[in-house]
């Protein structure tokens, strides 16, 4: 805990976990997106889904989407900002396995094409926890930059992906692997010390066996 | 931080001979790996925040559920007139607190200090003192620090969040920071700085976080109120050489198992309390039937 976890942070009422917790959400999901939002579906689960609407969840939600932090004043009108961009949005009820009560399923797809499907949950003064990324299990808090690599499960792809990062001088916090079942789809999830430069993502995406990968970068862009 | 307790952060200052604050920032300082400049100000920027909010006060706003609003504004009318037993400096600070906790629940823009639930506590007290005492920024900024330190210990020793601890551990907390700042401010030496949010910190003991609808609106806004006078009634009596007589670190744990023992129907759930009652269901289920 430091100092500023307890004054502070600077945010839009009323709630840290379902306001500000909520623009985070949004706000990394486009970050992993990494083009602006066309469309999203969002599915509000638990405590998200039964008080969502007073505290402004649905609105924060789509705030982060359109790329406002938590303290951005806007968040009241986001919906009304998203009409003006041209951003799809639809909200629903879900019940969703094993999940926080302050969890979130999105499927967004983005103005180029590129879809994503999140499934995350606000864990408490502003803090979020991504708890799945197309369908497979994650666990990171988007605080660090973040390379989540989907591939077959096959040999060699951890050490592809490691030493790449070794030979970058990228240093890693931590990393988890998971996948569905022995040789099927497999992720890794690998958070850094510092930005993987884009070539080495590019050059990543075109390795065998690679499926997808997603980066989030801390750099904003416009 | 690296302090554990509130003895320890008393202890260090008698042995560096440091004041309060400084400790505190210091802390912050080899914490953070920032300069003296950044930390206070990061600091200063947490104050004018709050100032800036209070100053943005809508009275013509309603939340969502259209259960808050307007409040703030009906308490200045009545101490312009002249209407309140307890003074104009209690009532202006009765006024702030409600501002703030509106503002919080209408979407605006507030500093959580240490929740969004308990925001209107610290800017109550300090922009109040700071009016009516004409003290400059910088001394407010230390008591800033000082109440930051309180507030970590706090959520170190025990928790700030009506999740885990009712709302002793959400405004209880945020009357205690508050309380330790207001002695500061008024000269306090390290003990009574400690003693007042201890006896803050007492006094709310047991206070169970049962928001109507699961909302941050009934009853939270008016105990933003209850924080911030209490944080005045408990720095006086330190100032006034009155000690807490269960050691403050010993106030913490007991706050701690307290909300432990707490059932979760008292504990942000909106199952329990006021929340429960039949007005209290009757907003839930016309809140429900709205969406
Ligand atoms: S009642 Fe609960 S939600 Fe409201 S201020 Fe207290 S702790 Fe926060």
């Amino acid at each position: 805990m430091n100092l500023f976890d307890i004054v502070g942070p600077v945010m839009v009422g009323p709630s840290s976990s379902h306001t500000a917790g909520a623009v985070r959400i949004g706000y990394i999901a486009k970050l992993l997106l990494n083009e602006n939002v066309k469309k999203a579906e969002i599915y509000l689960h638990g405590s998200f889904r039964a008080t969502g609407k007073g505290h402004g969840t649905d609105r924060a939600l789509i705030a982060g989407l359109l790329g406002m932090h938590p303290e951005d004043e806007r968040i009241p009108d986001s919906f009304q900002v998203a009409k003006e961009q041209g951003m799809q949005f639809s909200f629903e009820g879900i019940e969703l396995r094993d999940a926080h009560p302050n969890s979130v399923l999105m499927k967004l797809t983005g103005v180029n094409g590129r879809e994503l499907e999140i499934e995350a949950a606000s864990i408490g003064g502003g803090r979020i926890r991504i708890s799945k990324l197309d369908g497979l299990e994650a666990n990171f808090c988007g605080d660090y930059p973040t390379l989540i690599v989907h591939n077959l499960d096959q040999p060699g792809h951890v050490a592809e992906v490691t030493s790449m990062l070794a030979h970058k001088s990228v240093n890693i916090a931590t990393m988890q692997l998971y996948r569905d079942r022995r040789g099927g789809d497999a992720v890794m999830i690998i958070e850094c010390d510092k930005e993987v430069p884009p070539e080495s993502v590019e050059w990543l995406e075109k390795l065998e066996g690679v499926r997808k990968v997603t980066y989030l970068s801390l750099i904003e862009k416009q | 931080m690296s302090f554990k307790s509130l003895k320890e952060i008393v202890d260090s200052v008698r042995e560096q001979k440091k004041p309060f604050w400084r400790i505190i920032m210091e802390d912050d300082m080899s914490e953070r790996m920032v300069s003296e400049e950044e930390s206070f100000g990061a600091m200063k920027r947490m104050y004018d925040t709050m100032r800036m909010a209070d100053q943005s006060y809508d009275e013509k706003l309603k939340s969502a559920s259209g259960l808050v609003g307007g409040d703030g504004w009906q308490m200045r009318e009545a101490v312009a007139a002249g209407k309140t037993m307890s003074g104009a400096f209690i009532g202006e600070v009765m006024v702030k607190a409600l501002k703030m906790g509106e503002s919080n629940a209408c979407m605006k823009r507030i500093v959580a200090a240490p929740t969004a639930g308990s925001c209107g506590v610290m800017p109550a007290v300090f922009l109040t003192y700071q009016e009516q005492y004409g003290v400059k920024d910088e001394k407010m900024i230390e008591a800033m620090f000082v109440a930051a330190g309180i507030g970590t210990v706090i959520a170190e020793r025990a928790f700030i969040a009506g999740a885990t601890g009712g709302c002793q551990a959400e405004i209880g907390s945020a009357s205690a920071m508050a309380a330790g700042g207001l002695a500061y401010l008024q000269g306090g030496t390290e003990q009574e700085i400690v003693h007042a949010a201890a006896m803050a910190l007492k006094s709310l003991l047991g206070l169970v976080c049962d928001p109507v609808a699961g909302l941050v609106e009934v009853p939270c806004v008016k105990r933003n109120v209850i924080g911030a006078v209490n944080a005045i009634t408990s720095a006086d009596m330190a100032i006034a050489g009155i000690v807490s007589r269960i050691p403050p670190d010993e106030v913490i744990d007991a706050m701690r198992a307290v909300g432990i023992a707490l059932p979760s129907s008292l504990k942000e759930t909106g199952e329990g309390g006021l929340a429960a009652t039949p007005s209290g269901e009757e907003f839930t289920r016309r809140m429900m039937e709205e969406q």
